[in-house]
């Protein structure tokens, strides 16, 4: 099959024109060790199918990002049958840099000159014909949008990609024409393909190219020796770079005719004076994000609830009781979320449930299929509906253009922890849910910048800690007559937050030292999201969490059932008031003496262990923690609690009771379920954007030693007030000691 | 009058006279556009003064203080 590469600028029109190219064919993979999307389609109308591949928008073909080496070595190495340049029309200068680079290249190129439509709506004028001339290639003018174009665009292409093409520069005009020339030959002798690009690069000193060809590297310095240029000596880079753009400014100056004055206000200059604004801009973007929560997770929606009775719901007694009303009008989020588990996974489940019960199955694998399989996938894709809710609205303000906006507001405060403006909004998302706030690392280009904040996520509390939060301290406030329960939670969101700054500053001058990265970025102009991309990416996510949710998150389901429902002696146990017998308890015994530092390790009576598998069973997801202790406080009350009437708060007030727990204990215990391991679902995701298993193995660490640090200093400071002077002293000391030591390496010559 | 970019005031208007700066940072403000004789119009600055946005051969770019002081302009009347 031929194949042919879309390549060009960010935000160039790429994927509208792949989406509109490959239609419903098209699906995601993961380049190999990096990950930055590959997007593969088919393209049908030609009397052949052509594959359609999608490469990373990037600026140009040097090597110091991801995306262009990515870009770079597909062109080079897969040798597609031809490549498609898409330029952004109104933004013609910056986006031929690129095409400079890529003629140099032996690849048949073909220009997509988009945006048409948005040039001509402006009154202006581009000379496509002259364009083609110059170039020497096949320029076709189209729009991605408006679908015009795009049939001619394929033709040209795939004409072009029947004979080969030889790579042309540039820079000939440029006083390095002739070490580029001679380069170019000493590589053609020595029968390297792309003998023209590899000379450029060489000349330019790019690292990957001095590395594969270092003996042709003497003619460069030779030459070098010679060279003095009035602005830039004899720095070729820059030179390379200053001869494309002064080509592109001398040759299609004429191309472009701009019809109205230069520097008239457009409507994006506009929207940028508000949502930009020196005073107004971080209060409206606080007032966007609060919206967006709001819709998603609110229970209360536009606050309407005082205008109705409590308990208030016109749809009592019909399936929809308690899904989209409860003494208020609940958000279209919480609808969605509810409508999704109480009315469509329940029955299905249920019905599953019964159809397995009806097959009269033995008990073991009928709780196995429904308690644990089904159990567990129901409450892995619960979730489901407001992961992509929010990852809908990210889209819309990453797709719109404000996401650039929001990261040009904040850098000045996120440089100061060694992140630069992008880190925000992952971090922000993880308040909703951890999953698509670690997808949306993805706009990091810093692999340094990328761990450090999928590492913090976490620690900004999700929906699903939010039950343990309530629970524990609604139980505290009641148990002890300590605080109120709103305060205990709010306390708890702080001290996430804190942990987070913390961590982040400590990666920085330890283990991720480093430049912080540059921030040197387009702003794109405003517009309007479109549906169809939108849904593009949310099918995307899906695709990607239900895979994860049908393979390792099911097998985990499994481990953890079969051990809290099996005893040693292989027998299945039969009522759940027995549950201290099984294979977990026994593990939660066992590993209960590691808790002792947090309070609820082998103080406690012999019934101590069940914090220790509550903990556990929050990997699945951590609501499960207080379903767990729900089912656990039978050990002590007989009958299992039900969690859903108050919240969990009277099965943790039994639990206090039948442990002796204490209440740093208790605090402890809530800040190692928050800032330990988050749950499988964060995991697998954290693995998928992570950019390699070490990483990822170091990032499974860090979660455990920060939140076992964490909770030790609150259970042994809360307890013995004077311990705070020795944790003072010791954080006074680690702190010093890694100044020290980073003044003593910056004063030894540095390995470059 | 010739200063660095990171000193112009909000609405001033100048022509790029050089490029410093090393490595990385130097090569990406060239791949954006930033390079000699190339016209720039200082736009705005964020909130708390840092970073700044610029026009740019037809183009909003952002970048920070200390990127936009390797930049040595030649300030339009």
């Amino acid at each position: 099959m031929k194949k042919f590469a879309l390549a060009g600028n960010p935000n160039c029109g790429k994927t509208t024109l792949f989406n509109l190219l490959t239609g419903s064919t098209a699906y995601v993979g993961n380049w190999p060790g990096v990950t930055v999307d590959k997007r593969e389609g088919t393209y049908k109308k030609l009397g052949e199918p052509v594959k359609i591949v999608d490469l990373p928008g990037i600026y140009s073909l040097s090597p110091y990002t991801p995306e262009e080496v990515i870009s770079r070595n597909f062109i080079l190495e897969e040798k597609p049958d031809c490549v498609i340049n898409v330029v952004d029309a109104t933004n013609l200068e910056r986006n031929l840099y690129l095409t400079t680079q890529l003629l140099e290249i032996d690849v048949p190129v073909v220009i997509a000159l988009n945006m048409m439509d948005a040039v001509e709506k402006a009154g202006d004028k581009i000379d496509a014909h002259t364009l083609e001339k110059k170039l020497g290639v096949p320029v076709i003018t189209v729009s991605a949008l408006k679908n015009s174009g795009v049939g001619e665009l394929m033709k040209r292409a795939f004409e072009a990609g029947k004979a080969p093409r030889t790579g042309v520069t540039v820079l000939k005009d440029t006083p390095l024409s002739h070490l580029i020339n001679d380069v170019k030959i000493a590589l053609e002798a020595k029968g390297v393909e792309n003998p023209l690009f590899h000379a450029v690069k060489l000349t330019e000193k790019d690292e990957l190219e001095v590395k594969s060809h270092s003996d042709a590297l003497k003619l460069v310095d030779d030459f070098k020796k010679t060279f003095k240029n009035d602005t830039f000596g004899s720095d070729f880079e820059a030179l390379v770079a200053d001869g494309r753009y002064q080509y592109i400014s001398r040759n299609f100056a004429n191309v472009y005719t701009k019809k109205g004055e230069k520097n008239l206000l457009s409507k994006s200059d506009k929207a940028d004076r508000v949502l930009t604004h020196r005073v107004w801009s971080i209060p409206l973007f606080l007032v966007i994000l609060f919206a967006i929560f709001h819709v998603t997770f609110s229970e209360n929606f536009l606050f309407l609830g005082g205008l109705f009775p409590e308990g208030w719901d016109p749809l009592t007694g019909t399936a929809f009781e308690g899904v989209l009303f409860g003494g208020a009008i609940y958000s279209p989020g919480v609808m969605i979320f509810n409508t999704w588990n109480d009315v469509i996974l329940a029955n299905v489940f249920g019905w599953i449930g019964e159809g397995l019960k009806a097959t009269g199955m033995s008990a073991w694998a009928y709780g196995l299929l429904n308690d644990g399989i089904l159990g567990g996938l129901s409450s892995v894709l619960s979730f489901l509906p407001q992961i992509l809710i929010l990852f809908l609205f990210f889209s819309i303000l990453e797709d719109s253009g404000y996401m650039a906006r929001v990261a040009f507001i904040l850098d000045r405060i996120f440089r100061k922890f060694g992140l630069s403006g992008r880190a925000f909004m992952p971090m922000i998302m993880g308040f909703g849910c951890s999953v698509p706030a670690m997808i949306n690392t993805r706009t990091l280009a810093d692999e340094n910048e990328r761990t450090a904040t999928i590492r913090v996520i976490p620690f900004f509390s999700c929906g699903a800690k939010l039950p343990i939060l309530m629970a524990i301290a609604g139980a505290i406030a009641l148990s002890s007559g300590l605080g109120s329960a709103d305060i205990i939670t709010y306390s708890m969101y702080l001290l996430g937050i804190v942990v987070a700054i913390a961590s982040v500053l400590l990666m920085r001058n330890t283990t991720m030292k480093g430049d912080i990265p540059p921030f040197i970025m387009e702003l794109p102009a405003y517009h309007a999201p479109r549906f169809s991309s939108l849904m593009i990416h949310l099918w995307d996510k899906t695709k990607h969490f239900v895979k994860k949710a049908f393979t390792i998150i099911l097998a985990s389901v499994i481990v953890i059932w079969f051990l809290s429902n099996f005893t040693w002696g292989w027998t299945m146990i039969e009522s759940e008031e027995h549950m201290n017998q099984s294979i977990l308890a026994s593990l939660g015994q066992f590993v209960q003496p590691l808790f002792t530092p947090l309070g609820f390790g082998s103080q406690l009576n012999s019934y101590g262990w069940v914090f220790a598998v509550a903990a556990v069973t929050g990997l699945l997801a951590k609501e499960d923690v207080i379903g767990t202790f729900g089912t656990l406080a039978a050990v002590f009350v007989g009958t299992i609690i039900d969690t859903e009437a108050d919240g969990g708060v009277a099965a943790v007030q039994a639990m206090i009771s039948g442990t002796g727990i204490t209440v740093p204990a208790l605090i402890a215990f809530i800040a190692f379920n928050m800032l330990t391991i988050p749950c499988f679902a964060a995991v697998a995701t954290a693995k998928a954007e992570l950019p390699d298993k070490k990483a990822f193995r170091y990032t499974l660490l860090f979660w455990i030693v920060t939140s076992y640090v964490v909770s030790a200093a609150i259970y042994v400071i809360g307890s013995w007030w004077w311990t705070s002077f020795i944790f003072a002293a010791a954080l006074a000391g680690v702190i010093a000691g890694i100044a020290l030591y980073n003044k003593n390496k910056k004063l030894k010559p540095q390995r470059v | 009058m010739e200063k660095m970019l990171s000193e112009f005031a909000v609405g001033e208007t100048g022509v790029i006279r050089n490029v410093f700066g090393e490595g990385k940072i130097r090569r990406r403000l060239f791949d954006m556009g930033v390079t000699p004789g190339a016209e720039v119009y200082m736009r705005k600055k964020a909130p708390l003064g840092d970073p700044i946005e610029v026009n740019i051969r037809g183009y909003e770019l952002t970048l920070r203080k200390s990127e936009a002081a390797c930049v040595a302009m030649e300030v339009k009347k």
